[in-house]
């Protein structure tokens, strides 16, 4: 393959988008190109000095209900959402800055694919003031470390804890429920599953990871306590915004988990168990399953399945040698353009092939929205679908067609397609669209052409 | 030879061949008229609180503090029988019931019986028995397996609502997909050069002609297309849209759209709250939805279902976790309705599916089956086989269509 056909797999398919002069600073070394960003630790997000930590928003959030209350109750819910959308707002803006400028594009990938594995949507309303910053402080510092760490800065965020309900379930033989049964109270505090399910089937095994639903339930016992502090009533207690494990919720006595004891150990019964999970070979397959459909093919071959996996055990869950091992597999590179962009990767690469400064205020989460993927809204705890036919729906295909001459009719002659078409592509711009941008009938068609060649469509 | 044809000679070129099809079917074949409507309630639907059995003796006790009250009480569901109600921000489904045009099904499932959105809304979409049985759905493979209309036609006879396809209805039949676009129409030289650029590209050349016939057939139905904010609002374009297209005598057999957001682990809410406002969006979009279907009402059958329901009891955080036993609605002009289909097993201690969930006792797919079979004569033959492989034991439920 020509060198800067393997370029062009690097900066498109494992980075975000090939930036002009990128491909020819990775051709000498595509591989190497990747591994290299992989050195040191992940980038901080650029501007996140000015964006406010999952404490400081829970803590101002709980201040403007408590104010709220005082004043009569009406309007809590308001005054939040109106907190919680500029912060959301600056939050995405942030991240679509990074991902135009990225000089690690792959790092900052691999930060969207694990925020996206772990995926928290704002669909619900608790969660739209926090999901930037549980990616930033829960997923980006653990991208290139052990998935164990990973796993555990997701389960304590805040953010996940709301998002599947787990801060209020308690026991039903935990201190808080009995004392409540005692008072004949209205509403009962008791379990709720959502997080223990998750964790099982999204997070670590997988849906045919061989639990059942006892192991489920039981799981779930075992997580009670884990919340956040600052709550209401009898869960005031604790600082908002961060983890606080309730031993008055936790349900007591041992718990069974594939097959396995626990005895009781308060928060140290969900950790070891989360631990185990962690090492747990179905963890293993399950995440270079998705690791190989996310990089390699929607249907991802076996062989190259099996190293991954392979690798995530030999090295006890650290992260690196796994993404090296999908770097090295033959069929990373056997097969260009064998995954479909999901829109969020059509607009970062359009703005990075075309190096168009990122817009501002509104401007990324307007393209986002437009094409259908509003960021951190999958709208459930499996995330974004990751196959083509999740996403090249004829309407779809149609609308970002008319995002590309809109991009076209913005950009003009200010940008020269039949130079920006090699820069991204290489030696993978075929004949036919390379003679289309050169007799486009103006400088606008070239570049809307360019965006919605077949070539650009995938990576 | 650069195809410099504008975007209309291109729509008209596109749709001639077809054109003539469908006159010589409409001729041969009456039932060519039915419509079918699939709305897919994803995230499980609380059935217990959609359809409220405020007459079993255990319900109240189990709900708490989400129970519906009885009919007749304030806040109370809106009656059906003497066993279950309608939550009360379902007025339009309500009226349709007392019209006879509403037949609700209660304790339904798919074969599916572990609690995962995403293998349970793939086994209902899929229409097979486990997860990830087949890569195509059982619309798909029902309009597949209809006389004649679309063979060798580009004249879809299905068409799903959304930017994308789901499941349910991918597969081997042609379908259409429309919605609605916020930006400017493509300048029509740019279009046939796109167009040319797809010609070696199977995939992309046919999501392009697809979108482009789905959009001429909304503009040609005046629609309003500009987005519109509030509640309610939710879903109005997708059905007004769905309801174009169906209304039109050369149009769709089938349309099929989804809905989210029906996971209500937390702070559910009884008769009002955050469950009831969505119940109360899909109530409106479905008045909006017969409006649009006009004098096609009479001919539509409108079936919503779940992937699963949702645990007897309220939980721990004022909500409901996943179940099993579900409801689901069948809804239009053509339904024999104004009763309930069920046969309900009571949410008593001893008779709760693996003690939390609501027993099923009817499969879906005997709902569907039926459905297909009576209204848009999918033959015996194809729903036993290709349709719902292998569901030859699971009888259809006959005599929920007008005769």
């Amino acid at each position: 393959m020509a060198a800067t056909a393997a370029a062009a797999i690097a900066t498109n398919r494992f980075g975000l988008g090939a930036r002009p002069g990128e491909l020819d600073v990775a051709a000498p070394d595509p591989r190497g190109w990747l591994l290299a960003q992989l050195r040191g630790p992940a980038p901080t997000l650029p501007g996140a000095a000015d964006l406010e930590s999952t404490a400081t928003i829970l803590s101002h959030a709980a201040k403007l209900r408590d104010d709220a209350r005082r004043d009569g109750a009406t309007g809590v819910v308001k005054g939040i959402g109106a907190y919680y959308r500029p912060l959301y707002t600056g939050e995405v803006e942030a991240r679509f800055a990074a991902a135009v400028a990225s000089e690690r594009p792959f790092v900052e990938r691999l930060v969207h694919f694990w925020a996206n594995h772990f995926a928290v949507s704002v669909d619900k309303p608790a969660v739209l003031g926090v999901a930037g910053a549980y990616e930033r402080e829960a997923i980006r510092p653990h991208v290139l470390g052990r998935f164990e760490d990973l796993l555990f800065a997701v389960e304590r965020h805040p953010a996940m804890l709301l998002y599947l309900d787990n801060v209020q379930s308690a026991g039903p033989q935990s201190a808080l429920a009995r004392r409540a049964s005692g008072a004949r109270r209205r509403h009962d505090p008791g379990l709720n599953e959502n997080l223990a399910r998750e964790i099982l089937e999204l997070h670590t095994l997988g849906a045919s990871g061989g639990y059942s639903q006892a192991d489920v339930t039981s799981f779930a016992r075992m997580l009670t306590g884990w919340s956040i502090g600052g709550g209401r009533g009898r869960l005031a207690d604790g600082d908002p915004g961060h983890f606080r494990f309730r031993a008055n919720l936790h349900e007591p006595g041992a718990q069974q988990l594939l097959g396995k004891r626990y005895a009781e150990a308060g928060y140290e019964q969900g950790a070891a168990a989360l631990r185990d999970l962690a090492r747990h070979p179905a963890t293993a397959d399950h995440l270079a399953r998705k690791l190989a459909r996310h990089f390699i093919a929607d249907e991802p071959p076996d062989a190259a399945v099996a190293q991954i996996a392979a690798a995530y055990r030999r090295h006890d869950g650290a992260l690196v040698p796994v993404y090296r091992a999908l770097i090295e597999s033959r069929e990373a590179w056997a097969v260009p353009f064998a995954k479909y962009k999901m829109p969020s990767d059509y607009v970062h690469s359009a703005f990075r092939g075309l190096a168009i400064p990122a817009p501002g205020q509104r401007g990324g989460l307007v393209a986002y929205e437009l094409l259908g993927q509003r960021t951190w809204s999958p709208g459930s705890p499996a995330g974004w679908p990751d196959r083509a036919a999740d996403w090249d729906g004829a309407s779809a295909v149609l609308q970002r067609i008319e995002w590309a001459e809109a991009v076209g009719n913005r950009l003009g002659d200010r940008r020269d397609a039949t130079r920006a078409g090699p820069a991204m592509l290489g030696a993978l711009l075929g004949a036919s669209t390379a003679e289309a941008l050169r007799r486009a009938a103006s400088g606008a068609q070239a570049i809307t052409l360019l965006l919605a060649s077949p070539e650009f469509m995938r990576r | 030879m650069s195809t410099h044809i504008d975007r209309r000679q291109f729509l008209i070129a596109a749709a001639s061949l077809p054109l003539a099809t469908r006159v010589v079917f409409a001729q041969a074949q009456a039932a060519g008229d039915a419509r079918f409507v699939f709305i897919l309630l994803r995230g499980a639907l609380d059935g217990l609180a959609a359809v409220p059995p405020c007459g079993d003796p255990a319900y109240a006790g189990l709900r708490r503090e989400l129970a519906i009250p009885p009919p007749g009480a304030a806040g109370g569901a809106l009656a059906l029988d003497a066993t279950f109600g309608l939550h009360p921000s379902l007025a339009f489904l309500h009226e349709a019931y007392r019209a006879g045009e509403l037949l609700v099904a209660h304790a339904v499932a798919t074969p599916y019986r572990e609690r995962s959105h995403f293998d349970g809304q793939d086994v209902l979409e899929g229409g097979g028995v486990r997860p990830h049985d087949y890569a195509s759905g059982w619309l798909n493979r029902a309009l597949a397996a209809l006389p004649a209309r679309s063979a060798g036609s580009r004249a879809e006879a299905g068409i799903a609502l959304g930017q994308n396809t789901p499941l349910t209805m991918r597969g081997p039949a042609a379908v259409a997909s429309w919605s609605p676009s916020r930006l400017t129409a493509l300048d029509d030289d740019t279009l046939a050069r796109i167009t040319d650029l797809y010609a070696a590209d199977p995939v992309l050349s046919k999501r392009l002609a697809d979108a482009l016939d789905a959009d001429e057939i909304a503009q040609h139905a005046g629609m309003d297309v500009a987005p519109r904010r509030g509640a309610g609002a939710r879903y109005g374009e997708t059905v007004r849209a769905a309801g174009s297209f169906l209304a039109r005598d050369d149009g769709p057999q089938v349309a099929m759209f989804d809905t989210t957001g029906w996971d209500t682990h937390a702070n559910e809410g009884g008769g009002q709250g955050p469950l009831a406002t969505r119940l109360g969006a899909l109530d409106q979009a479905l008045r909006e939805l017969k409006a649009a279907l006009d004098a096609r009402w009479s001919r539509t059958v409108i079936v919503l279902a779940t992937e699963f329901g949702r645990t007897a009891a309220t939980n721990g955080t004022r909500g409901t976790d996943h179940g099993t036993g579900a409801a689901a609605f069948v809804l239009g002009g053509a339904v024999d309705g104004g009763r309930v289909l069920a046969d309900w097993p009571g949410l008593g201690a001893r008779a709760l599916y693996e003690q939390r969930d609501v027993a099923p006792t009817l499969d879906l797919r005997a709902l569907l089956k039926g459905l297909l079979h009576d209204h848009l004569r999918v033959p015996s033959k194809a729903l036993d086989g290709e349709v719902f492989p292998g569901s030859g034991a699971v009888r259809p439920v006959a005599g929920l269509v007008r005769a």
